[in-house]
C-alpha cells in the first residue's frame, strides 16, 4: 500500500524517514516500478540519499527508453520490407507515442502485433536477421504455435533482447476473443512507419492482459498503465469498444480498481464502488511487503490457478498439466 | 525480516535481512566500524532466507535474495552466512548499480592516485591489494572499483577482503593484527576467509581517487610486463564491467576517458614477492 499511496499522492512521501524510503524503493523495484516512482516524486522534498538513488533510477529508465526505441527501430528495419503493418504494444508503444504511461516505465521485451496471415513471413525475416529461438522444447514450441496469441519468444543473437511477435492479444484458447482485425485496422501510424493501437484499444489490450490472462504478477504496473491511459480516452467510447471486443466486464473492473488504487480522492470520472471480487483482486495486487517480498501465498495460488482456468478449457488444461508434469518428472 | 543489519560501504548503503540470527551477528561484528547508510536510506536490500519454511531449522540452507536477483541461485549452508551476505551484496551492485561504472577490479591508493588491478579469478588481485595495504597503500576495495562517469574519479568500496586458499595464510602472516571472519572450508571457491580492511581503509572510504595506473596481473608465469594498447585495455575492461552495457553512452564515455587518460600494463608474475616489486616498479616509473 505504501507504494500505491506514493504513486497516487507523491506529496505523502514527505512523511517518510530513511526506513520508509528504503521500503518504498524495495517495493517499487519488486514491482518493476522504480522508474515510475522516481518520475512521480521528482521535485518532492526527500532525504538527499533517496534523491540521489532516484536520480540514478531515472537515468536508468531513460537509458531503457532509448534501448527500447532502438530495438523497435531494429525490428522495423527488418519488417518494413515485408510491407505488413507492425503495431508496437505495451511499454515500447507508450514511450514511442510519448504517453504518460511510458514515463519512467521499465521495458523488458519488445512486443509487436502483426496480422496472423503474415506470421510466417515475419518469423522468417526475423530469423534471417539475427533473432533465434529461446525455447528448444518441441512441446512448448508446438503449444505456442497452436494455441497461443504469440510466436514462441525470439532473442537477438547480438543485442540479447527478446521479441514477442503477437498475432492477437489473448490466447486462442481463452473464452474471450477480441476483434483483432479491427484492432490492426484502427491502429495509428507514428510517422516513422511503426504503428500503435488506437487509444481505446491500447487500454483494452492492457485490460485484457491484466484481467483476462495471467495471474496478476506485475499487476500494479499494468494497472498504473491503465490508470494513465484512461486519461487519454472518453469513457463512453471505451466502453463501446470494450463491448465490441467482449471485454466489457474486464474494462469496468479495470476502471474501478484503477480509481480505487491510483486516483486521488477528488473524483474525475465517477465509477461504481468495488465489488466483492474487486476486493480479491485488490488483495492480490497489494501482496508485497517492505522488503519487496511476495506475501499472501494462498491468494497468489488462487490467482495462479485462475490464470490457467481462463486460458484453457478444462480438458485441455488437464492434458497440458499432465504433459508438463511428466516432463518435469525424472527423465 | 527477523534479523537486520544496516551498513554503508563506500557510497553504497545496504539493508541486510536474514531469517537467522547468526549471519547477521557475524556481519554486524565484522562491519562494526562502518557507518549506517546515509540518511538511513539503503541503496540495496539483501535477503538471506529459507526457501521453504522448514529449511529454517531442518538442514538450514540460505537462499540469496534482494532487489535484483539471478534465476537459479543455489542455496548455501548456514555456516557460510558471511559468504552469502557478501555475495548477495556484490550481486545487488553488479546487477543494479547505475551511478558508477563498475569495474571488477581491486583498487589501492597512494598520494590521492589510484592503482586498479583487474583480471580473472585467481589472478591475485585481492591478495595483491591486501598486501599493498600492509605496505603504505590505502585499500579501496578488492572486488569493485566504482568509476564516476561525471568526474572520472574512482570511489572506494572497501567491503570485507575475500581471501582464498593459500592467500589466507599469506595475509594472516602479513597482517597479524587484522580481524578475520570464520574459515569457510570447501566452498565452490575453495577455502575462504574474510578479512576486515584496516582502519585507514574504513576511515577514508569516502575519499575518491584519480586513477593513475591499470594493471592486468597473471599469476604463475615468469616475470614479464607489457604495455597494453588502449583498444585492448578498453575491450578487457568492458568484459570486467558488470554494468557497462546497462549504462549505455555514459559507460562508453567513462571507459574511453579512462583508458585514454591512464596507462595499462599486463604483468606476469611467479609469486607475490615478485609481484609486489613489479607493481612498485611500474608505479615509480609513472
Amino acid at each position: 500500500m505504501t507504494l500505491v499511496r506514493a504513486l497516487r499522492d507523491p506529496a505523502s512521501t514527505a512523511a517518510l524517514d530513511g526506513d520508509g524510503w528504503t521500503a518504498l524503493i524495495a517495493m517499487a523495484r519488486a514491482e518493476q516500478m522504480a522508474g515510475t516512482l522516481a518520475r512521480r516524486v521528482t521535485g518532492i522534498a526527500k532525504p538527499p540519499a533517496a534523491d540521489c538513488l532516484l536520480t540514478a533510477t531515472l537515468a536508468s529508465a531513460e537509458q531503457g527508453r532509448i534501448a527500447a526505441l532502438w530495438e523497435a527501430e531494429a525490428a522495423h528495419r527488418v519488417l518494413a520490407l515485408l510491407g505488413v503493418p507492425v503495431v508496437l504494444l505495451k511499454g515500447t508503444a507508450y514511450v514511442a507515442a510519448g504517453l504518460q504511461a511510458g514515463q519512467g516505465r521499465s521495458i523488458g521485451d519488445l512486443d509487436i502485433l502483426v496480422p496472423r496471415a503474415s506470421l510466417d513471413a515475419v518469423e522468417a525475416a526475423l530469423l534471417a536477421a539475427g533473432w533465434e529461438w529461446v525455447k528448444p522444447d518441441p512441446y512448448d514450441d508446438a503449444y505456442y504455435r497452436h494455441w497461443m496469441h504469440e510466436l514462441p519468444p525470439l532473442i537477438h543473437r547480438e543485442r540479447d533482447r527478446m521479441i514477442d511477435v503477437h498475432h492477437t492479444i489473448l490466447p486462442l484458447t481463452a473464452r474471450i476473443t477480441p476483434d483483432i482485425d479491427a484492432m490492426i485496422d484502427d491502429s495509428v501510424t507514428l510517422g516513422n512507419g511503426l504503428r500503435v493501437l488506437s487509444r481505446e484499444d491500447m487500454v483494452l489490450h492492457s485490460v485484457a492482459h491484466l484481467f483476462a490472462d495471467g495471474d496478476l504478477a506485475g499487476g500494479l504496473r499494468n494497472l498504473w498503465d491503465i490508470h494513465c491511459l484512461l486519461k487519454e480516452v472518453e469513457t463512453s467510447a471505451l466502453m463501446a469498444r470494450a463491448r465490441h471486443h467482449g471485454l466489457e466486464r474486464e474494462a469496468a473492473r479495470a476502471m474501478r480498481l484503477a480509481q480505487a488504487l491510483y486516483s486521488p480522492s477528488e473524483v474525475e470520472k465517477p465509477v461504481s464502488p468495488l465489488t466483492l471480487a474487486d476486493r480479491l483482486y485488490r488483495r492480490r495486487l497489494l501482496a508485497r511487503d517492505g522488503w519487496g517480498r511476495a506475501t499472501r501465498p494462498l491468494t497468489r495460488l488462487a490467482f495462479y490457478i485462475r490464470s490457467h482456468w481462463l486460458r484453457m478449457p478444462p480438458l485441455m488444461l488437464a492434458r497440458h498439466l499432465w504433459t508438463k508434469w511428466r516432463k518435469a518428472g525424472p527423465a | 525480516m527477523k534479523h537486520v543489519h544496516r551498513v554503508r560501504i563506500g557510497p553504497v548503503g545496504f539493508r541486510i535481512g536474514s531469517d537467522w540470527r547468526a549471519p547477521i551477528a557475524q556481519i554486524a561484528d565484522l562491519y562494526r566500524d562502518y557507518p549506517a547508510p546515509n540518511d538511513g536510506v539503503a541503496d540495496y536490500n539483501v535477503r538471506l532466507f529459507a526457501a521453504r519454511p522448514w529449511r529454517r531449522w531442518l538442514r538450514p540452507a540460505i537462499t540469496l535474495g534482494g532487489d535484483f536477483t539471478l534465476p537459479d541461485a543455489v542455496p548455501m549452508p548456514l555456516d557460510w552466512g558471511v559468504l552469502a551476505a557478501e555475495m548477495a551484496m556484490n550481486l545487488q551492485l553488479a546487477l543494479g548499480e547505475r551511478r558508477y561504472l563498475l569495474l571488477h577490479a581491486s583498487a589501492v591508493e597512494r598520494d590521492g592516485r589510484a592503482l586498479l588491478m583487474t583480471g580473472v579469478s585467481g589472478a591475485g588481485k585481492s591478495t595483491l591489494a591486501a598486501l599493498l595495504a600492509t605496505r603504505g597503500w590505502r585499500l579501496m576495495g578488492d572486488e569493485f572499483a566504482l568509476l564516476d562517469p561525471a568526474t572520472g574519479l574512482v570511489h572506494a568500496f572497501p567491503r570485507l577482503v575475500s581471501l582464498k586458499n593459500a592467500s589466507v595464510g599469506v595475509m594472516q602472516a602479513a597482517a597479524p593484527a587484522a580481524r578475520f571472519g570464520p574459515l569457510l572450508a570447501s566452498t565452490p571457491k575453495g577455502d575462504l576467509r574474510h578479512m576486515v580492511p584496516d582502519a585507514t581503509a574504513i576511515v577514508r572510504m569516502d575519499q575518491p581517487a584519480r586513477p593513475a595506473l591499470i594493471l592486468f596481473p597473471s599469476f604463475g608465469f615468469d616475470p614479464a610486463t607489457r604495455p597494453l594498447p588502449q583498444s585492448e585495455a578498453f575491450v578487457r575492461l568492458t568484459q570486467a564491467s558488470t554494468n557497462y552495457t546497462a549504462l549505455g553512452e555514459a559507460g562508453f564515455d567513462a571507459l574511453t576517458h579512462l583508458v585514454r587518460a591512464v596507462p595499462s600494463r599486463a604483468i606476469d608474475y611467479p609469486d607475490t614477492d615478485a609481484a609486489l616489486e613489479m607493481v612498485e616498479a611500474e608505479w615509480s616509473a609513472l
